[in-house]
């Protein structure tokens, strides 16, 4: 059985339009699923959902999102956010403003250990120190003590990383973790989520724009088109032949330095017409 | 082809801000160290190079956003290194510059006929209006957008705005510092295409800031990789992909990530 499953999962803007209509996709553990789309398309707001950390302004209007075999939405708000904290991490896209600028890196991996996971202070500082290690961070000692802005982007990221793996969670949800960086230190940073997730055996949910990062860490993926997913394939598949024409179109659009002569061809309004056309259709439905 | 752009042994200095003290000086941090090349009328060329490579910052020094510290710049036969603000005044409009965050760049607070009107105006230019018009043209927008406040467009129609605003003064060169790495693919290839297609018809020359190697291969005739404030490679872009000399092009090349699951990466 798949570790997270989300079954038919219907956000709205409260009093709004639909931000994410009927949305299903499954991933096991040791898996990683990559979640594609163009900006507003609600990729990250699945990652939101499922971690409990929706804004104010929308709400949940359907569907479940089943962890382990348990449905989040019947919980009750306290046990929700305690299976959710013990089991599940997020590794966000920006590493800037998601460290503390005025603390030091110690606390930020380890006060979470210690005051909401009920560990000992010297285990979770031993803890953070083997991570630090093992997301190759030479002179962990230091960098414990060092502040956010003492440190490159990339060793950044890498704090972040052995912070969501910090607890062992079954499930991290990655948020365009390379956006910010440079494609040498990208390179690196996904080879180390990816190795790190395999060794570990974590559920991996990745949310990006880039079909390219997608094609070298997800296994399976699925691309969303105004909150619906329109195509859920393996990887493989997916490269060789997509199968609904915006994907298709998505792909045509990406450039590749291999293929200098081929034109770069942006989604055609046709393909645009067709799937906001799908789109409609599901609204008059009437399905929420 | 005669050079637009020819830059001698250029050094760039700024304070170093993070290792300031509190009281005193910053200490100075070379960011650019002795840079040479050229520029041809009617080149595109790429600059790429990693974050902290000083790609922005020599592109900042070109239409002279920053002063160099030491070195030559020469536009188009005048030396512009160290031309007081007075003299480099009409200079100006005949380099431009795009930015990379349209929301930034683009003042929330007026419209987008004012926005491209703007330098127009402060360059004292007549005709104003038609050429608004012209340059919302050439970049594909229509003519009511004039109208539009810059949120109320998608990140590609503001990109396009910051393009028309550029070539609206109808400039020889201009610095595009990654303009499209904020946008969805299929933005990206409209502007590329767009930029593109503006080069050949208002025989432009252009200098394209770029982490993307894709997107450089796609434009770019010549690239110029920077590491750590030098070049460490100029040459064809044909070239360069065909067979990298410097180990960092090396580098770069092999961090790309092809939309393809066979390619190995290792």
């Amino acid at each position: 059985m798949s570790f997270l499953s989300i079954r038919n999962l219907s956000v709205r803007l409260k009093k709004g339009p639909p931000l994410l209509r009927r949305v299903s996709l499954d991933v096991q553990a040791g898996e990683v699923r990559g979640l594609v789309g163009e900006s507003g398309a609600g990729k990250s707001m699945i990652g939101k959902a499922v971690l409990g950390i929706l804004p104010p302004s929308v709400e949940i209007t359907g569907g479940e999102i089943l962890l382990d075999g348990t449905d989040l939405l019947r919980l009750p708000p306290k046990d929700r956010r305690r299976r959710i904290g013990a089991s599940c991490a997020l590794i966000p896209q920006d590493p800037l403003t998601a460290l503390n600028p005025s603390h030091r890196i110690g606390p930020q991996i380890t006060d979470r250990l210690v005051d909401i996971l009920g560990w000992s202070r010297s285990t979770a500082e031993s803890r953070a120190r083997d991570l630090l290690a093992e997301v190759q961070i030479p002179e962990p000692d230091r960098v414990l003590r060092a502040y956010p802005h003492e440190l490159s982007g990339g060793m950044r990221q890498r704090i972040l990383i052995a912070s969501a793996f910090a607890a062992e969670p079954r499930l991290i949800v990655a948020d365009e973790p390379t956006t910010a960086l440079d494609v040498t230190v990208q390179k690196q940073i996904l080879k180390l989520i990816a190795g790190m997730q395999a060794r570990h055996g974590t559920a991996l949910l990745f949310v990006t724009h880039d079909l390219g990062v997608v094609s070298k860490v997800c296994q399976n993926l699925s691309v969303l088109y105004s909150g619906m997913v329109v195509e859920d394939s393996a990887v493989t598949d997916f490269f060789a032949a997509p199968r609904h024409p915006y994907s298709r179109a998505l792909l045509a659009a990406t450039p590749k330095y291999t293929d200098p002569a081929a034109g770069l061809t942006p989604v055609p309004d046709e393909v645009i017409a067709a799937v906001r056309a799908e789109v409609a259709a599901f609204d008059a439905g009437g399905i929420a | 082809m005669t050079d637009l752009y020819a830059v001698h042994d250029l050094r760039l200095s700024l304070a170093d801000m993070t290792s300031k003290p509190l009281f005193g000086a910053a200490p100075r941090i070379e960011i650019l160290k002795g840079l040479s090349f050229t520029i041809p009328k009617g080149a595109v060329v790429g600059i790429v190079g990693g974050s902290g490579s000083g790609k922005s910052t020599l592109g900042r020094a070109l239409v002279r956003l920053l002063e160099p510290s030491s070195g030559a710049i020469r536009f188009d036969g005048t030396d512009i290194t160290h031309l007081a603000e007075a003299q480099l005044r009409p200079l100006r409009r005949r380099f431009q510059m795009i930015f990379q965050d349209p929301m930034s760049s683009l003042n929330p607070r007026h419209r987008v006929g004012t926005i491209i009107a703007e330098p127009m105006r402060l360059h004292g230019l007549s005709d104003i209006r038609d050429r608004t018009a012209r340059a919302l043209d050439h970049v594909g927008l229509p003519q009511h957008f004039a109208t539009r406040f810059p949120h109320e467009l998608s990140g590609g129609q503001r990109q396009r705005v910051g393009i028309a605003r550029a070539i609206a003064l109808e400039p020889d060169f201009i610095l595009a510092d990654e303009i499209v790495s904020g946008l969805d693919v299929s933005s990206q290839a409209q502007v590329l295409n767009l930029l593109e297609r503006l080069v050949a018809d208002l025989g432009l020359t252009l200098a394209f800031i770029s982490h993307d190697l894709s997107v450089i291969r796609r434009l770019c005739q010549r690239t110029i990789v920077l590491y750590q404030g030098q070049i460490v490679e100029d040459r064809a872009t044909a070239d360069l992909f065909a067979n990298p000399q410097a180990a960092y092009s090396r580098d770069l090349l092999d961090a790309i990530p092809l939309p393809d699951p066979a390619q190995p990466w290792a």
